[in-house]
């Protein structure tokens, strides 16, 4: 029977031995989509970082002019130091350094002013406010260059690119030359960046209005949502009765957790600010929104993890004679603990790069300052993000890049503390 | 002022506890209570601080429109002769030059005297509002009080009525949730009622031609308004399904690739990576398409163009040209990679609840993984699969940044990948963002949106979420 079978095993042999190959070859090849898919993910992960960090690392770094200045008293009223003209009168004295005369319509002490950066002016009266004898004598005045000369020294303004397309003129070069060969030129660390609030100058904007801003969001948010999230949840899990009511607030929970984010802010501009009079662009309204969008996050995280309190912790509670609520507060609810403040650190996180929302109740528009107190308009960090980024000056490309670093940094920090907080406090029962 | 005020009830309940705990340990003296005497306290606290709170509540609720209500009793004739905003605006100034600050507008002859008058009378009016509420707060408490002190007897069962209380407040919390779908409802219908009352439903979900300009004066040409959302559904569906298009097949051969064929090492570094991915804000998301894809793209479609310029298909070279930084391909492909995780995590969850022995039985008949795969799991997981992915397209639709940042602002009926595009999104930004006439039917009709994008994307998700739902008991 074998041999009368011979020759027709062979040839299924021989057909299944071809169907194998081609079998294993698409196993092959169904195994690469799936490589390929995540070299997808990770890459692109890999090429946003790559990006925000070579377009912002420069913008920590500075040039300044440490220049000396004769402080000419025929142009210094010592009453009222900061009304003199400081730009024009170190532009001036800068050409007759370099020997340059300055044309009628003042063209070439026009382009010396803008090497350097406004600021001069309040550094240099400040100067003079603080020690009056300084008129008549030449003193070392350390200010900011301009953004395009910053951006000149870094290299993003090329010297090749053809005069009229690049914001530096060609005399501008020659001069910038000059004060660097002269030694006038330093580069710093840009502390500006973490000390001061936002500006319409690239070279002295800072994101620490924006942080604090911020900070004073997270806190009217953690402040609200942590409270009423962890209560919800404990009266979900652990009170409410399997009845219409109750499952009519998980339904609500669930599909508030899906509502796009747009949403919460049309909610907060016509009810925060349209209807209760709250302050615009205040952290207050950015805090309560951001609450109500925190809040289904919180209570699905709390949920979970007392659920994962094994009942018998209930029982033994319960045979000991205490009542409920004894038996949740003080047995359940700090077993459940580590998971929960995990939760609500990683939706705060989250609540901190969420812009949408922001941009409604008026966060878009420019804040100088930093808040002292959460009734004052401030901005936020994200927003200043989006704010930068429709900025025409290209110095602010580079600090925007810079401000994503830094948002990302405050949520690598807050995302630690969770898993940290995890590792060391979750019990697995 | 109000802000101490809100301190009274505190300072109120500390005091009503520490007492409450002395008289319970007086009376308690020699008896065995029913609760303890941090019990009774608590109970006493409570009965103190509720009306205190209440009343200071109420008085910071209405306390301004009570005295925005006398003001108006007896107010100068200039001032009854303004029309409603400006009253508004002159009662505002009123309060400022009240509270010492210099008044935001200059009013002329008449109002800047009357301004004065009232204001005088405005501070008055403040001072006894705050003595009022802090008088009507301590009397509050006080019956609270006493009716509570008066209760701490050893038989009263002080410990099941904190409780009580305690369990109240649990579904307070629980109902903010739905008091705030209640809000969001009620705030996007308010205000779109409005809108369409001057735009007719119809001609807003059907009409082709959208440019909110409306005229602020009535000669004004070329601003009369037209509020036809058609051309901003097509430029979010093209924008969604371009985003599918590269999260539904990567997202899903991750988790394939994560679940059947990863070992554990190559899970604990791809699944960390996914998850910083989805923590990203989807601000960095826009930065990034707005500064770095969207240049590429135009460079790359640019140069391919220039080839083709003169050549057979000159016609396709000269578009290509003219291709923007904000074309619809940059911000969908963009957002298509912010949404692979959401479905690959989704996918994950719902691929391993597949149960094993569905694998093995194939195994054992001799497929391979992918035959596994593909014709045993992924049948079995396809409406949880189909439910994920209805999640993600409901993220793609409600998603703001991104497109705001990314996608261009031209309202265009058009499926072309290239062109630009604008989304029901960006123009709520749009609209709401700029100066803002109060009011107007450009303004309005951001709310009209929100309420279109609110009730697709909550359909989407009872709809995603009901699938999910079906499914998951299937293998329970």
């Amino acid at each position: 029977m074998t041999d009368a079978l011979a020759p027709t095993t062979a040839d299924r042999a021989a057909r299944l031995q071809k169907g194998l190959r081609r079998r294993y070859a698409r196993e092959r090849r169904f195994q690469l989509y799936g490589l390929l898919a995540i070299g997808v993910a990770v890459g692109f992960l890999v090429l946003l970082l790559g990006r925000i960090w070579t377009q912002g690392n420069t913008a920590f770094w500075a040039h300044e002019a440490a220049i000396p200045v004769y402080m000419d008293p025929a142009r210094i009223d010592p009453a009222y130091p900061q009304g003199t003209n400081f730009p024009q009168m170190v532009a001036e004295q800068q050409l007759a350094r370099l020997g340059v005369t300055d044309d009628a319509a003042g063209r070439a002490s026009t382009e010396m002013r803008q090497i350097f950066s406004s600021e001069l002016k309040f550094v240099a009266g400040d100067m003079i406010k603080a020690d009056p004898s300084l008129i008549g004598r030449t003193v070392t005045v350390t200010a900011p260059l301009s953004d395009d000369a910053d951006l000149f020294f870094k290299g993003e303004i090329g010297r090749d690119t053809p005069e009229e397309q690049r914001r530096v003129t060609d005399r501008q070069i020659g001069w910038l030359d000059r004060l660097q060969d002269d030694g006038f030129v330093k580069r710093t660390f840009n502390g500006r960046m973490f000390t001061s609030g936002d500006s319409t100058e690239p070279e002295l904007a800072g994101v620490l209005g924006a942080v604090v801003g911020s900070a004073l969001m997270l806190l009217v948010t953690a402040l609200l949502a942590i409270p009423i999230g962890v209560a919800a949840a404990i009266w979900l899990e652990e009170f409410a009765p399997r009845n219409r009511l109750s499952a009519f607030i998980e339904v609500n929970i669930n599909n508030l957790a899906a509502v796009p984010s747009i949403v919460y802010g049309l909610l907060g501009l016509a009810l925060f600010i349209n209807w209760m009079q709250l302050p615009r662009s205040s952290p207050l309204v950015g805090g309560l929104v951001l609450a109500l969008m925190a809040l289904p996050t919180i209570i699905i995280a709390t949920r979970s993890s007392l659920k994962a309190v094994p009942p018998s912790i209930r029982e033994a509670a319960l045979a000991l004679g205490a009542s409920k609520t004894q038996t949740v507060f003080q047995h359940v609810l700090p077993l459940a603990l580590p998971g929960v403040m995990t939760g609500a650190i990683i939706s705060m996180a989250h609540a901190l790069g969420e812009t949408a929302p922001l941009l409604l109740i008026g966060m878009v528009s420019f804040v100088p300052g930093v808040a002292t107190s959460v009734a004052e308009p401030t901005g936020a960090l994200p927003s200043l993000i989006y704010i930068w980024e429709n900025a025409s000056e290209r110095a602010f490309h580079e600090r925007t890049a810079a401000a994503i670093m830094v948002l990302l940094a405050l949520m690598i920090v807050m995302n630690a503390a969770a898993i940290v907080l995890r590792r060391r406090f979750e019990r697995r029962w | 002022m109000s802000a101490l005020l809100f301190l009274l009830p505190i300072v109120l309940a500390v005091a009503a506890f520490v007492a409450g705990r002395a008289v319970a340990h007086r009376r308690f003296d020699g008896v065995r209570p029913h609760s303890r005497p941090s019990q009774h306290a608590a109970l006493a606290a409570i009965w103190v601080a509720v009306p205190a709170l209440v009343v200071v509540l109420a008085a910071a609720l209405f306390g301004g429109q009570v005295e925005r209500g006398l003001l108006e009793a007896d107010q100068p004739a200039a001032v009854v002769a303004l029309d409603d905003i400006r009253r508004d605006a002159f009662y505002a100034d009123v309060h400022r030059v009240a509270g010492g600050e210099t008044p935001l507008q200059t009013w002329e002859a008449p109002l800047s005297a009357d301004l004065q008058s009232q204001a005088v009378r405005a501070g008055q009016l403040d001072s006894i509002r705050l003595v009022g509420a802090l008088a009507a707060a301590l009397l509050a408490a006080a019956i609270g009080g006493l009716f509570a002190f008066s209760r701490i007897r050893p038989d009263l069962r002080a410990r099941n009525r904190v409780e009580g209380w305690v369990v109240g407040v649990l579904l307070a919390c629980a109902a903010v949730a739905v008091l705030t779908t209640v809000g969001i409802v009620a705030s996007l219908l308010i205000d779109a009622t409005r809108f369409f009352e001057r735009v007719p439903v119809q001609e807003f979900l059907l009409g082709t031609q959208w440019s909110p300009q409306t005229a602020i004066r009535a000669d004004q040409v070329g601003s009369t308004g037209a509020f036809g959302a058609l051309p901003l559904f097509a430029g979010t569906f093209l924008i969604m399904l371009i985003a599918m298009a590269v999260a539904a097949p990567v997202g899903l051969m991750s988790a394939i690739y994560l679940s059947e064929y990863a070992g554990p090492t190559t899970r604990a570094i791809v699944k960390p990576v996914l998850e910083i991915l989805a923590g990203v804000p989807t601000v960095v998301y826009g930065f990034f398409a707005a500064l770095t894809v969207g240049p590429a793209f135009r460079a790359f479609f640019n140069g391919i163009g220039a080839q083709l310029i003169g050549g057979p298909l000159d016609g396709l070279g000269q578009y290509l040209m003219l291709v923007q930084n904000q074309m619809a391909l940059v911000a969908g492909g963009v957002m298509g990679i912010m949404l692979i995780p959401f479905v690959s995590s989704l996918s994950d969850d719902i691929i391993n609840a597949v149960p094993q022995s569905l694998r093995d039985g194939s195994y054992a008949m001799g497929a391979t993984k992918s035959e596994t795969v593909g014709r045993v799991l992924m049948p079995a997981a396809l409406p949880g699969v189909a439910g994920a992915l209805l999640l993600a397209v409901s993220r793609a639709v409600g998603e703001t940044m991104i497109v705001t940042m990314a996608a261009g602002l031209a309202a265009r009926l058009t499926l072309n990948p290239l062109d630009t595009v604008t989304t029901v999104t960006v123009q709520i930004v749009t609209l709401l963002t700029g100066d803002q006439e109060f009011d107007s039917a450009k303004t309005l009709s951001a709310f009209g949106l929100g309420l279109t994008l609110f009730l697709a994307t909550l359909v989407l998700n009872i709809v995603a979420q009901r699938i999910v739902q079906t499914y998951r008991q299937q293998y329970d």
